[in-house]
């Protein structure tokens, strides 16, 4: 990357980061909201 | 009115969340190639810049998630608008299903400006226009965060949120402007160049590609969370009793 | 008109009867100017070029102070849900409340700068831009301070929440006022950055009223 291989890298993996953490949260979120309502029920 | 039927059963929570569950796959799928072409294109096969070298190829994060910030936030105040006059449940719920999106975006452009901003100025942060009003717009999100987390209704969390959020958009431009006058460091939009673009095509279509994938992968993240809040709003209704049954099976 | 003039009489009496509220803020605007100046070099002439901001911040957060207390008490009596059902339009009570905070919390800020702009050294001729800067600003954060005040009125722990609300939207306003103060000092006209000034107070003026009868009818739904 010519000597910028830590800033574009860093910045493609921040990329990645935030977009992992997107699809995984509300995949979380919805599961633990399945569980806490069957409980209840 | 009949020409507006559709609208209302589409905005009616269990038909939305049907709609929500055919869609989002689609959403999800076409984000994912679109990205996955247009980073890994971006990073290995686009050619180098006559001026920044390699050091352009964060654009291929920067763009799409500074353009998502913005947009995000604008969608969010049309909800919030929505939910204030006309009370729409699934409005009031989109204001809080895109907020967290919009704040993950928001701090992906600055930290991407920032590695950007270090081999191109020489200095991590500027007080200039695009970035202040940028590290505002983070805060205008995390305030409609805090807010909708400090009440326990959430219908009037909603409509609280969507004040702020409208009051919010009047803001944003203003400080914008505001330090436009401190002369601006941040290059002019690569893209949207009226004329000629200053960009070839080989550099253009991963760009476009991530650009328009990014679109898509935020759509199917809003879709999901107004999913979750869904749920949780109508908790104890036919529709989620069933749907609940459903998926216990 | 009656309703307003009796609404703004009833805050200035409340004031008079617990003096500390609002002298506190002040004495805290006073300390930290002059804790900056201590923390500085004697003399150091950057000291007036960090002035503007000094000021504009410390104005900003001694507002931030009084906030809380805005909506308050009154929600905590119930006379806010009467204002809510009274015959005056809530907007003006609103505006007739917040004109008195600023009376009792911006106004002292405006008259206070000018003696502690020349205790940190800022030259004469960023005085003046100082003084209107703050004129028309110190409003505008009552305003948009009044409406942050409203939308959390309902809320127990408002204090924490109350500077990540108010703080992102009073950016343009430290940054025109700071703006114009430099501007002077660097010999340029400090005119244009007080016309945005005035443009952000006329438009606080028109908008927050509405916004905030809306935030505090919230409330109470």
């Amino acid at each position: 990357m010519g000597g910028y291989g830590l800033y574009v890298w860093g910045s493609f993996g921040c990329g990645l980061a935030v977009l992992v953490w997107n699809v995984v949260a509300p995949k979380l979120a919805r599961r633990e909201l399945l569980r806490q309502m069957t409980e209840t029920e | 009115m009949a020409s507006w039927t559709w609208f209302h059963r589409l905005a009616s929570p269990p038909s939305f969340f049907r709609l929500a569950d055919r869609l989002a796959p689609w959403f999800g799928l076409l984000a994912a190639a679109l990205l996955a072409y247009g980073w890994i294109d971006g990073l290995f096969f686009a050619p180098e810049d006559y001026q920044q070298k390699d050091a352009y190829r964060i654009i291929y994060v920067h763009v799409p998630a500074a353009a998502l910030s913005l947009s995000l936030y604008m969608g969010m105040a049309v909800a919030a608008f929505v939910a204030l006059v006309w009370r729409m449940k699934l409005a009031e719920a989109a204001i809080i299903a895109i907020a967290p999106v919009g704040a993950s975006f928001t701090a992906l452009a600055l930290v991407t400006g920032m590695l950007w901003g270090k081999p191109m100025w020489g200095a991590y942060w500027v007080w200039d226009a695009r970035l202040t009003s940028e590290l505002v717009l983070l805060f205008l999100y995390f305030g409609v965060i805090g807010l909708w987390q400090a009440f326990e209704d959430p219908r009037a969390a909603a409509r609280a949120c969507a004040l702020l959020a409208i009051v919010g958009v009047i803001n944003v431009p203003i400080v914008k402007y505001s330090v436009d006058w401190w002369n601006s460091l941040h290059q002019g939009s690569t893209i949207l160049k009226m004329g000629k673009p200053s960009i070839t095509a080989a550099m253009a279509w991963p760009l476009f590609a991530s650009l328009i994938g990014a679109y898509l992968l935020s759509g199917y993240v809003i879709l999901r969370r107004l999913q979750n809040e869904l749920l949780l709003r109508e908790r104890g209704t036919a529709w989620v009793r069933e749907l609940l049954g459903a998926s216990r099976v | 008109m009656r309703a307003l003039a009796a609404v703004f009489r009833r805050e200035l009496r409340l004031a008079l009867r617990s003096r500390m509220d609002w002298l506190l803020p002040l004495l805290f605007f006073v300390m930290v100017v002059m804790l900056f100046g201590l923390g500085a070099r004697p003399k150091d002439p950057a000291l007036a070029g960090f002035a503007p901001s000094v000021l504009w911040v410390g104005a900003l957060l001694s507002m931030l102070l009084t906030l809380d207390r805005l909506f308050r008490s009154d929600y905590e009596d119930g006379t806010l849900e009467q204002l809510c059902l009274a015959e005056a339009p809530l907007t003006a009570t609103i505006a007739a409340k917040l004109l008195a905070h600023w009376f009792l919390t911006g106004l002292p800020l405006v008259l206070l700068a000018a003696p502690l702009a020349t205790a940190l050294q800022l030259p004469d001729a960023g005085l003046a831009p100082l003084v209107i800067g703050l004129a028309l600003g110190t409003p505008v954060l009552s305003l948009v301070g009044g409406f942050a005040a409203a939308l959390t009125v309902a809320l127990p722990r408002a204090g924490l929440l109350l500077p990540l609300l108010v703080l992102p939207l009073l950016a343009p306003v430290v940054i025109f006022g700071a703006g114009a103060v430099r501007a002077a000092l660097e010999g340029l006209d400090a005119g244009a950055p007080l016309y945005f000034l005035a443009a952000v107070l006329v438009l606080c003026l028109t908008l927050v009223p509405w916004a905030a009868a809306a935030a505090l009818r919230n409330a109470f739904e």
